[in-house]
């Protein structure tokens, strides 16, 4: 019991590996706040593609989404980050993290405001047509605020599906949160700081999560 | 373009490791079939469980399902795999990536079936319960058939999204496509082996994620 207590809960090294964990969770919050903003941007251009009214254009997007959705993320990111650089194209593991991220979270984002968009009846858009609005204006102002209400639980889960896949950027040695903890580990020979690491992770999405279960629940009543 | 092709589409380079993809295909398959078969029984369990509404039992799984999906599956990887050898459990990689992938699928499984579950209106129960059937039969022969249905898509997606975590096997050695594809890579010189990862695993999901696709059109989840 008590070498399980100095293995995973042990302060003193939580203490020391403190400092450096906490320049990895600006890393983190760092990488978050290019890719969820650039995502969801992304998956709206993503979205709306997918229901052109041109069948090329919407098969293509339809096409690029299952891609992106099929590929782990892992194996973008190494794709990106190792395998680029044979083609002459050299990326930081930041740039490389952006762009592995940005492709795949893009795709999922995208088909949520997809399922949004279809759920807004049809006559919404002829409605607000009819007085008038552009079509950018009929979707800004009258489709997508509705679409948005309607999956709201998905946007938000996804996002929280972002935050947990910046881990991977470990791999790439971006020194980001678990990276960092990490590199506690190996040098402490500890797991606490990968407790330390979780503790985190746990304080930022757990409420969140709770707010996911709520939001789903109200929907489906 | 020829040097292109020669680095990421080498014939030579392709024959050689062929053998070591195909291989880690079978280990990704492996390890999928298993995290998706006890995920979801266990999530499906936890969710009978907890259609008992004892309070501290229905407590406990909260905690932990949230857990589960609040955490990242690479941290709970990482915490299991260097954590509990030095506390004299050792546990093979692969062991470990079962056991990680499928508790958080399990958890995932739990929520949907539970809000499965809660979807189903009142009166069924009171009607099935009134015809004379115990409340487990109710559930089983009443309850579950109805929500199970409505848990098919997000359900699928989800199980889906997990199954494409084996890829961080590589990182805890094993031997799965990404992990067989970056060795042949760093041996090579060349990155022909990972083009090769990249096209397996699209061979292995594609036809999944179309499944899902078609499931979510088939089975309309919430406003139907």
């Amino acid at each position: 019991m008590q070498a399980l207590v100095d293995q995973f809960f042990n302060f003193a090294i939580m203490a020391q590996a403190l400092p450096l964990i906490l320049a990895g969770l600006r890393q983190t919050i760092l990488i978050c706040l290019i890719v969820v903003p650039l995502g969801l941007v992304g998956g709206l251009a993503v979205a709306l593609l997918s229901l052109s009214p041109r069948r090329v254009v919407r098969w293509a997007a339809i096409a690029a989404i299952d891609f992106f959705r099929a590929i782990p993320p892992l194996v973008l990111l190494i794709f990106v980050y190792s395998g680029l650089p044979f083609a002459g194209i050299r990326t930081s593991p930041l740039t490389a993290v952006a762009i592995a991220f940005l492709l795949n979270t893009s795709s999922y984002y995208g088909e949520i405001y997809r399922a949004g968009i279809e759920s807004v009846g049809a006559g919404q858009w002829d409605a607000a047509r009819s007085t008038g609005l552009r079509a950018w204006q009929a979707l800004l102002y009258v489709v997508l605020p509705q679409a948005v209400r309607n999956v709201l639980p998905d946007l938000v889960s996804n996002t929280v599906e972002v935050v947990k896949l910046t881990s991977i950027a470990s791999v790439v040695a971006l020194p980001e949160l678990l990276y960092s903890a990490d590199m506690a580990r190996s040098v402490t020979f500890n797991s606490s700081p990968i407790v330390l690491a979780a503790a985190i992770y746990l304080a930022a999405l757990w409420p969140i999560v709770r707010l996911i279960s709520r939001l789903e629940r109200r929907i489906a009543a | 373009m020829s040097r292109f092709l020669d680095t990421f589409f080498n014939a030579t380079v392709f024959e050689r490791y062929l053998p070591a993809i195909l291989r880690g295909m079978a280990v990704t398959v492996e390890v999928a079939v298993v995290v998706v078969i006890t995920g979801i029984l266990l999530g499906l369990a936890l969710a009978i469980v907890r259609s008992f509404r004892v309070r501290i039992i229905n407590g406990l799984i909260v905690v932990l399902v949230d857990m589960f999906r609040a955490l990242p599956p690479m941290v709970l990887l990482l915490l299991v795999y260097f954590g509990l050898p030095n506390v004299g459990i050792n546990v093979p990689s692969f062991a470990v990536l079962w056991l990680v992938l499928a508790l958080v699928l399990a958890a995932f499984a739990e929520e949907i079936f539970w809000a499965g579950i809660l979807s189903i209106p009142k009166g069924q129960w009171e009607a099935a319960r009134s015809t004379g059937l115990s409340f487990l039969a109710t559930l089983v022969h009443v309850v579950l058939p109805q929500a199970i249905r409505l848990t098919v898509p997000p359900l699928t997606n989800r199980t889906i999204a997990i199954t494409k975590n084996t890829a961080l096997g590589t990182v805890i050695g094993v031997g799965e496509i990404l992990n067989q594809a970056t060795a042949a890579q760093s041996f090579s010189g060349n990155a022909t082996p990972l083009m090769m990862g990249a096209i397996a695993y699209l061979i292995l999901f594609v036809p999944v994620v179309a499944l899902g696709r078609f499931l979510e059109t088939r089975f309309a989840w919430r406003r139907a």
